[in-house]
């Protein structure tokens, strides 16, 4: 009877998966998905823990050290996710799928030298031939897994400092060449290993991991910042697949299971979001933004003059309107600015203006970044219109107010064919009466690319931190 | 070649090899319709997924001998870090997602 408990609970891990990934793509059921995901691994590990057995029917030992790592991982993983901010939610995200690629990483370097050192005594009779007792399909299941573990960790950890601005874009010219030339060297030496055996492998199965986590590395080195999002989903399911190999290694349905369905779920979800900047998945990994970026900023610089407007004359403007828009992007969550957004909207709106905000999907570091901050700040959800409901309203608008985005309101996307944005969607802001640009200085927007629109002779510069502008400028509205 | 065989000639493996396939699909039909507000929340609920790595630390620890110190601290940081992706991960999601049902009540309310 004891016998079915460990699989049933495996069952019921990955029938749980299933179901909390459905329902994490439903917004009136995401949140109960993720419970529900949640529940399964809890029974998923516990189950491994007391009722796992190896093929001699041995239970699992060292319960004190397994113990100890659930509580501090759990106690260090609940407080960083509590603590975080919502504007550093990306990198959290990026940091903990690192830690994830890492744990597959150990799992196979721990299971190759338990494999390569147990039969101390067929070592000794047989020589460098007691290698080729492992079989070779184990052998390429912890190589592979150790592979895509190692570059996930080192990806993810990269993509973590790039994103909190610890690490600035870094590529020079042939970085693809070399990258493809990394991945070749992990591919002959895995197939050298694995089919050859030589005496070195040992060394060898180490000269793999190092490459691995270079290749990591420099994967992720020249990417541009903003496509960020893309690429730590990507890593995401590469952890997913490295997850699936530790599956395969234990014969374990539900990492199996999770695994894959992280792998292929991660992979539409990346495509999806390349189709939200209307990129495709090569343009992202191949075409980065910092080489063209250098290029386009040189013409955009001559664009000439802007003009500023005062907090004065930017309140009378938005008191006499009869509709504002506002286009929320990072600058906003950097400065915490959320809060006293919603405030501005509401001072607005007893002054009898329509306000509205306009999403852009990939506005901030994340698709619905900007949805999730606003909602923090108890903005009213029908409030929030979509890209292409905003442009639809655009023409009645009278006064857009943008605020620390840049890069999604660029006309260079829909203009100039040698930009490196040139054909993503933008929010069409020339459309509306007033363009007002908060930004706190005239510094290039995250993709590193001059923005046109500020010197345009619809467009109004008002300079300062998102937070301090919008405070002044509610005192500045009430005495209006 | 001998590998491939390998591959089906061990029923076991045959099944999970059954098993991939089908996740793969599953995978893909589960989410293909999901709205981008939610691809942030969704990432970040898969990522958590894939924390069911844990298990493999959890076997691997457990079957450590307790004289193997490397093998035991190497377990120890496994079990850690996959606990780490695990409940971090569910943590931040539902932060995340506790904003859209703060909305949600408002729009009720």
């Amino acid at each position: 009877m004891l016998d079915i408990l460990l699989p049933l609970s495996y069952l019921i891990g990955s029938i749980t998966f299933i179901i909390g990934l459905k329902m994490l793509s439903h917004p009136d059921s995401a949140r109960r998905g993720n419970l529900v995901a949640a529940v399964g691994m809890t029974i998923a590990i516990l189950a491994t823990i007391f009722l796992y057995t190896d093929e001699n029917g041995n239970k699992l030992g060292n319960y004190a050290w397994i113990f100890g790592g659930l509580i501090i991982g759990t106690v260090i993983g609940t407080l960083a996710a509590k603590k975080v901010q919502m504007t550093a939610m990306p990198e959290m995200v990026s940091l903990f799928n690192g830690m994830g690629g890492a744990c597959a990483m150990l799992i196979s370097i721990i299971e190759f030298k338990h494999h390569t050192s147990i039969p101390v005594d067929l070592y000794e009779e047989a020589g460098a031939s007691a290698l080729k007792m492992i079989p070779g399909t184990l052998f390429i299941t912890i190589i592979v897994g150790m592979v895509i573990g190692s570059v996930s960790f080192a990806g993810s950890i990269i993509a973590w400092g790039k994103l909190n601005g610890k690490i600035k874009d870094f590529s020079f010219n042939g970085q693809h060449i070399v990258n493809l030339l990394l991945l070749g060297v992990i591919t002959a030496l895995t197939v050298y290993v694995v089919a050859v055996r030589p005496e070195t492998t040992i060394m060898l199965f180490y000269v793999i991991l190092a490459i691995s986590l270079l290749y990591g590395v420099m994967f992720v080195f020249p990417i541009g910042g903003a496509d960020m999002p893309v690429v730590i989903s990507l890593l995401n399911s590469f952890t997913g697949v490295a997850a699936a190999f530790g599956g395969f290694l234990y014969n374990n349905p539900v990492m199996l299971t999770g695994g894959i369905l992280v792998g292929s779920a991660g992979t539409i979800l990346t495509i999806l979001m390349c189709k939200a900047m209307n990129r495709s998945l090569k343009n992202v990994l191949i075409g980065s933004f910092g080489g063209g970026a250098k290029a386009g900023s040189g013409g955009a610089k001559e664009q000439g003059n802007y003009k500023e407007i005062s907090l004065n004359d930017t309140a009378v403007l938005m008191a006499y309107a009869s509709k504002v828009m506002i286009i929320p992007g990072y600058g906003l969550a950097v400065a915490q600015a959320q809060h006293v957004c919603h405030e501005l909207e509401k001072i607005l709106q007893e002054k009898g203006v329509e306000v509205a905000y306009g999403i852009h999907p990939v506005a901030g570091r994340m698709p619905g970044h900007m949805n999730v901050l606003l909602a923090e700040a108890d903005v009213p959800y029908e409030k929030l219109l979509e890209m292409e409901d905003a442009n639809d309203q655009m023409a009645s608008t009278s006064v857009v107010m943008i605020l620390g985005a840049n890069d999604v309101v660029n006309p260079a996307a829909k203009e100039d064919p040698s930009s490196p944005i040139y054909g993503m969607p933008i929010l069409e802001v020339e459309k509306a009466e007033h363009v007002i640009v908060n930004k706190r200085s005239m510094k290039p927007g995250y993709a590193g690319i001059e923005n046109e629109l500020f010197f345009r002779p619809k467009t109004s510069m008002l300079f300062g931190d998102a937070k301090k502008v919008l405070q002044d400028l509610v005192s500045e509205l009430k005495q209006v | 070649m001998e590998f491939i065989t390998q591959l089906f000639a061990d029923p076991a493996t045959y099944r999970l090899l059954t098993i991939v396939i089908l996740s793969i699909f599953l995978g893909i039909e589960v989410i293909s319709r999901v709205p981008s507000v939610l691809h942030t929340p969704l990432m970040s609920g898969a990522n958590a997924i894939h924390g069911v790595v844990i298990i493999g630390a959890i076997i691997v620890m457990g079957q450590a001998h307790s004289d193997d110190y490397l093998a035991l601290t190497l377990g120890f940081l496994s079990v850690v870090l996959g606990t780490l992706n695990v409940v971090g991960g569910f943590v931040v999601t539902d932060r995340m997602l506790e904003m859209f049902d703060k909305k949600k009540k408002m729009k009720r309310g």
